[in-house]
């Protein structure tokens, strides 16, 4: 067998770290550095390779798909190697019995289901934790038992059921049977309880002095302190709502209905042989979550593990 | 989060915390409450669709410990579950303590790297991977025939003993970043000075590790367990998205789970009596399976 770039690669990797541990055995902090920034490069490169294979076989002509292992090399790189046809596929139309559907409204749909029920949720759930936190009232130790042991019901248990609820409210095929279950959860009121302890009671004495209503101080006093929270909270219900599929999937039947994880698994089927449709589909649902990411990163990671590790 | 501030006393505002908690109230009643009553009641019926139903006792359940299916099922589940915790977690732990034994500016990098396919949801990786573990094409095998020479033609997602191994392998890609930020916040949160305690009393980085700082982190440590075994035995998008000709099955329903038998039986078929009963099995598994970790990790000793 001949050697390719790889072996070289982890040759000359394994040869530095000899070398480093060669020069100073008793004393190997240096190689052991090396040794554990060469692991962590290594694993960052087997979680990147494949956004990078996503990307390349959105833009190669179907021709080209299998033809490059990632982008051509840029002797071959050509309007006929890369394009938006794939895309161009992408957005031109499904037919169905109800006229044709394109590929935007999917994208509609699914920006409208995750926003609304983030926004929706930030509210409900904020205002729940707020009462958590701040007001003493008959029940609410029992309420908040039932509250911590409400989280541990599995949801499998709830999909027959559920869907038989729909059925019967008339909400199968519509955005309402979605969001509505799912508009304050016994989870994202903990968080907001746990934010809401920090807020100073003078500070909700003197809004009650200056005569303001328990909704006003809600809204004006409470929120804007607990925003951090918020920003995490918000991500992580957007991502939830936006990569979800088993509901839409059970309770969505018209196809203008559909959001990008539904039609896009139907896409495996349609565009069998051209893989790169559906791909570029993919690349563009996973913008969105991406860009929010990004801009919200450090709220996010301290808010994703504040139950965890302090709870 | 912050330091707490102390009330020495609350407020009673007769019904403003009953109006702020009344859409929790109202929700959880009708989606919650009603539904698990239902189920309960579900489960000894047969339907067909939501319409129409029939009293038929336990043979819901009679029918389900007597269908080889669903025993695949869960033996499939119960495999993905294992390798979630003996190969997932350790490797988890294992970049965990890499992240945290230096403090360069590169580690908030990898930490957002290793992270990031946390980003794409399950049906979304499902269709990726699908593609990247074709044979001859797929970016998984052009991988192995580059490092070994052989795999180039090998099929994963077509041979019942390598479906289990592919969905394995892609749930690594997935959540080996998302428990490494658990881990990660654990670490950075245990005690310095017993780590540095017991390096000066003699011991070396693994005893350092084994018997001071995992002791130190053993909440965090049981909560990821437990979540990951609630996790994989709910698995579903992952390989209906992996599988698409056969459903999620594959071939020899080696890619079957318990939640893609709930939802065949319950959604395609339209018996939604039998898929209540399957709901319960992997409710009472769940239950049972956290309350035995709970137990095996001494008994909830000060929590």
């Amino acid at each position: 067998m001949r050697l390719g770039p790889i072996h070289w690669l982890l040759l000359g990797f394994f040869g530095v770290f000899a070398a480093l541990y060669a020069r100073s055995p008793k004393n190997p902090r240096l190689a052991l550095r090396f040794l554990r920034f060469g692991v962590l490069v290594g694993a960052s490169t087997a979680v990147l390779a494949p956004f990078v294979w996503l990307v390349a076989a959105a833009f190669k002509d179907k021709a080209y798909l299998n033809e490059f292992v990632f982008f051509p090399p840029p002797s071959a790189w050509s309007s006929k190697t890369v394009n938006l046809d794939n895309f161009r596929t992408l957005f031109a139309g499904d037919a169905t019995i109800q006229g044709t559907v394109y590929f935007w409204q999917y994208v509609l749909n699914s920006v409208f289901l995750a926003t609304t029920t983030t926004l929706v949720q930030l509210v409900f759930c904020s205002a729940a934790g707020y009462a958590l936190a701040k007001f003493e009232f008959r029940g609410k130790r029992a309420l908040m038992t039932f509250m911590l042991v409400s989280m541990m019901i599995p949801g499998v248990l709830l999909f027959a059921p559920v869907y038989e609820l729909m059925v019967t409210l008339h909400l199968v095929d519509t955005f309402t049977g979605l969001i509505l279950p799912g508009i304050v959860t016994a989870y994202g009121a903990f968080l907001f309880r746990q934010a809401c302890l920090a807020v100073p009671n003078e500070m909700l004495d003197a809004g009650r002095i200056d005569g303001c209503s328990e909704l006003r101080i809600y809204f004006t006093l409470v929120m804007p302190l607990v925003r951090p929270m918020s920003a995490a909270f918000c991500l992580v219900t957007f991502l939830g709502a936006w990569n979800s599929f088993f509901g839409p999937s059970v309770f969505l039947h018209s196809q203008g209905q559909l959001t990008l994880p539904v039609i896009l698994n139907r896409y495996i089927g349609v565009y069998t042989n051209q893989y790169g449709v559906f791909l570029a589909g993919t690349l563009l649902a996973i913008i969105p979550p991406a860009v929010l990411f990004f801009a919200l990163e450090k709220e996010f990671i301290s808010g994703l593990t504040s139950g965890s590790v302090k709870g | 989060m912050s330091a707490r501030v102390s009330t020495p006393k609350q407020y009673y505002r007769g019904l403003a915390p009953w109006l702020l908690l009344a859409p929790y109230i109202a929700v959880t009643c009708v989606f919650t409450l009603y539904p698990l009553a239902n189920a309960a009641v579900l489960a000894f019926y047969q339907t067909n669709g939501p319409a129409s139903r029939a009293f038929v006792g336990i043979d819901n359940f009679r029918f389900l410990l007597s269908d080889p299916v669903f025993y695949r099922a869960l033996g499939n589940t119960t495999v993905f579950a294992l390798c979630s915790v003996f190969i997932q977690l350790p490797l988890s732990l294992g970049l965990s303590l890499l992240l945290n034994s230096g403090n360069d500016r590169w580690k908030s990098f990898f930490r957002l790297v290793l992270f990031s396919p946390n980003l794409v949801g399950q049906i979304f990786v499902g269709i990726l991977f699908g593609v990247l573990f074709t044979p001859r094409y797929g970016l998984i095998n052009r991988f192995l025939q580059a490092l070994t020479g052989w795999g180039l033609e090998q099929q994963w997602l077509g041979d019942p003993a390598l479906v289990m191994p592919a969905i394995v392998l892609t749930a690594l890609w997935v959540y080996v970043g998302f428990n490494m930020i658990y881990f990660l916040a654990a670490l950075q949160s245990v005690d310095k000075s017993l780590e540095e305690a017991a390096r000066i009393d003699g011991a070396n980085r693994f005893q350092v590790f084994w018997n001071v700082t995992l002791p130190a982190m053993r909440h965090v440590v049981l909560f990821v367990v437990i979540t990951s075994v609630i996790g994989s035995f709910q698995l579903f998008e992952l390989p209906l998205a992996l599988l698409p000709t056969s459903n999620g099955h594959g071939p020899d329903n080696a890619g079957l789970t318990v939640v893609g038998y709930l939802y065949d039986v319950g959604f395609n078929a339209g018996d939604l009596g039998l898929g209540s009963a399957v709901g319960w099995v992997v409710a009472l598994i769940i239950t049972v399976v956290s309350v035995l970790q709970l137990r095996l990790a001494g008994g909830g000793e000060d929590e």
